[in-house]
């Protein structure tokens, strides 16, 4: 396992084996949700995401064409019944094997003749044009059943991005939402990054009474849960006037990401260099300058560390959103509360549920790969020093 | 208005208001209030240089205070009151406490949390010491952390979603879309389950989501403290011929147990804040009812402020030795 111990190859397969095991058992939960978002709602509920990556064996059942209206008369009293078992489906590939009875699903192979007594016969090509061959009372009535041993190749279709993004009449879109959720985000990660900067650098580099206390203070409020902070503040809110809505929602989302961002910041802001900042002050460089010309740009690992976090916790959020934007207009709602929305009233839909999910989850997705190096910075300077 | 412009408006509005108020209470204090210039410039400089702390704090003691100090002690005030008609807020004492106390919902999202406390926190540590130790020396270790980590970028009700597709149960005839119930049925379950719909179990199901969830987070500290560890205690190990078990647990675990409790208190935080996938999936329904989902449903649906503070409370009070250790900590360090 360790370098030294020597690397036994039993040892390193094993190992090999149960990270990917790891990996995969981590990796199937989304990839379900991505694979489904690329099907048909039929799909879907046809069979598993799983096995929609390989050709589909599937048993189908399908009538011939209704004997009253289509038969034709051979004469001696014979009719026949002549077509294409898939008219009017959409049908895309091959037939592997047919029957006329369900007890034994795979009797004749493609191009065979099924004899159905008493002079009664149905022949199947691989194409599906069928005859149907009896006498005047065999064909008649309901027409003959047929089951049939299909493969279909995988299929996969953007209509359901289509339908959830970009389609108008679609009043459960994700369009909307997707806006509304870009406008919470982005003042929300801005504005605690300008003011917690500022603070942080003041609690890092500047003197005065009652420091110390102060990020003690900020250390405490970091565990505290937002839950207490819901009823006082929409109160609050109400009460000076800006109710439920936007600016609500970022100064709630500021107020919450604050103490995470000064103690981020603070702690990167300590460790920069002492020199630079006296040499800074002797030239005669006022703290504001040196804060803007020299901390901010020094600190910008740690700023982007936070900016990813507040980033990925204001864009998955729903309590705050509940609680501080959302009324029952409607307008504003955000991508997770339409989610839960969906969940709620198309429970079964899973083409439309995965694809908003997926359009929601997506984004926060690609900051993620994108950015990974300053996250993990950013988890490493919050929790281990 | 299209709302992609109306959203560009107020962010240029909200962003520029606060890039103002930084700029321009510098240069009031600077160029107007106390000039660096003429008689007394030294002592202006002083006094500019004694108000600024406070110019950069400002916004920011404000929006704690205001967002999270306030808060507390309005909840906690709340929790003593019954709202009565008109908005007339009556003090009852700990009436609402002991009448959330005999309610059955109440001792059941208790009990839920307690279980959620013990399992979710030693799970998330357990899979994540385990993904740091064995993608520790692979050649292809990153791309593993990689996608062990990424669920942390995923919303908890993406995950929600993610998990009930996973739980998807369908009727016995018809071919199963949810992996679990089709596992269930190739190795031998007789008929598919309702996974979220059987008690006590299903509680483990939704926690199933956070482990998921929480694991990369857990991985990617206890990585960085395996890799701290000096090299010469596991060489030393080796050579005294430890196995590879025991200089896992007795040589590697101790030294980085302070980062240990420092994730598993982290998650702890996180667990006993659990809304979204609870509320997602199941609403509380079939006794999976947690803390934080029952204070929504008091807060917001039954719309009684006074149960919903004292519950909020609750989850306060649970926090609170932790906050008390992160305080002492953290002044014991800056000494």
């Amino acid at each position: 396992m360790d370098g030294i111990s020597g690397q036994k190859p039993a040892v390193v397969w094993a190992l090999n084996i149960s990270v990917v095991l790891l990996v995969l058992l981590w990796l199937f939960p989304t990839l379900g949700l991505f694979v489904s978002s690329f099907r048909t709602g039929d799909q879907i509920t046809a069979s598993g995401w799983w096995s929609s990556m390989f050709p589909a064996e599937q048993t189908i059942q399908i009538r011939a064409a209704d004997p009253d209206d289509s038969r034709v008369d051979l004469g001696n009293g014979r009719f026949m019944v002549e077509g294409n078992i898939f008219d009017g489906q959409e049908f895309e590939g091959t037939l592997e094997a047919w029957a006329t009875s369900s007890r034994d699903l795979s009797a004749f192979q493609p191009g065979e003749t099924a004899d159905l007594g008493d002079g009664e016969t149905f022949t199947l090509q691989a194409d599906g044009a069928y005859v149907w061959e009896g006498n005047d009372d065999q064909i008649s009535g309901r027409a003959q059943r047929v089951f049939m041993d299909v493969v279909t190749p995988p299929d996969f279709t953007l209509q359901n991005y289509n339908f959830v993004l970009f389609d108008e009449d679609n009043s459960e879109g994700m369009a909307k939402a997707f806006f509304n959720t870009l406008t919470v985000v982005i003042p929300a990660t801005i504005i605690p990054i300008l003011i917690a900067a500022f603070a942080a650098y003041a609690l890092a580099w500047m003197d005065f009474p009652g420091r110390a206390l102060l990020i003690a203070a900020v250390v405490g409020l970091l565990v505290v849960p937002l839950q207490l902070a819901l009823i006082p503040l929409l109160s609050l809110h109400n009460a000076v006037g800006i109710g439920k809505g936007y600016l609500g929602v970022w100064l709630a989302h500021t107020g919450f990401g604050l103490p995470l961002a000064i103690y981020l910041l603070r702690n990167y802001m300590v460790g920069l260099p002492r020199d630079i900042i006296e040499n800074a002050k002797v030239d005669g460089a006022s703290d504001f300058q040196i804060f803007t010309k020299i901390i901010l740009p020094l600190s910008f690992p740690a700023l982007a560390s936070f900016a990813i976090f507040q980033f990925l916790w204001t864009w998955n959020d729903l309590l705050v959103a509940l609680v501080f934007l959302i009324d029952a207009s409607g307008q504003t709602t955000v991508m997770t509360k339409q989610i839960v929305e969906l969940l709620g009233t198309r429970g079964g839909d899973w083409e439309i549920l995965a694809t908003s999910a997926f359009v929601s989850i997506a984004v926060p997705l690609a900051v993620f790969f994108a950015m990974q190096k300053y996250l993990v910075r950013g988890l490493l300077a919050g929790s281990v020093k | 208005m299209h709302p992609a412009i109306l959203g560009l408006f107020t962010i240029i509005i909200g962003v520029g208001g606060c890039l103002a108020y930084f700029y321009g209470s510098n240069l009031l204090l600077d160029k107007v209030l106390f000039k660096p210039t003429g008689p007394n410039a030294g002592r202006n400089i002083n006094r500019a240089n004694m108000i600024r702390p406070w110019l950069f704090l400002l916004p920011a003691i404000l929006a704690l205070g205001l967002y999270l100090a306030y808060p507390v002690f309005a909840t906690l005030h709340l929790s003593f009151m019954e709202r009565g008609p008109g908005g007339r807020l009556d003090f009852v004492g700990l009436e609402n406490y002991t009448q959330m106390f005999a309610e059955p919902k109440f001792r059941e999202a208790m009990w839920n949390n307690v279980l959620w406390l013990i399992t979710v926190p030693a799970a998330a540590t357990g899979f994540g010491l385990l993904a740091a130790q064995l993608t520790d020396r692979l050649s292809w270790g990153n791309i593993a952390k990689s996608i062990v980590f990424m669920p942390m970028a995923i919303s908890f009700v993406g995950a929600a979603v993610i998990f009930k597709l996973i739980y998807e149960a369908r009727p016995e005839d018809v071919a199963q879309i949810g992996i679990l119930n089709h596992l269930y049925l190739t190795f031998g379950g007789t008929e598919p389950q309702q996974w979220l719909q059987i008690p006590f179990w299903n509680n483990f199901f939704l926690m199933a989501v956070l482990i998921w969830i929480q694991t990369g987070f857990a991985m990617v500290i206890l990585s960085a403290a395996l890799r701290g560890i000096p090299e010469e205690t596991v060489e030393a190990a080796i050579i005294d011929g430890a196995n590879p078990f025991q200089i896992f647990f007795k040589i590697k675990v101790p030294q980085i147990m302070s980062t240990i409790v420092v994730v598993w208190t982290t998650i702890t935080i996180a667990t006993l804040k659990v809304f979204d996938i609870v509320f997602a999936m199941t609403n509380g329904q079939w006794e999976t009812q947690v803390l934080a989902n029952y204070m929504y449903d008091k807060l917001f649906r039954a719309n009684d402020w006074g149960m919903g503070s004292a519950s909020a409370m609750i989850i306060m009070l649970m926090v609170t030795p932790i906050l008390v250790w992160n305080v002492y900590n953290a002044r014991k360090e800056m000494r």
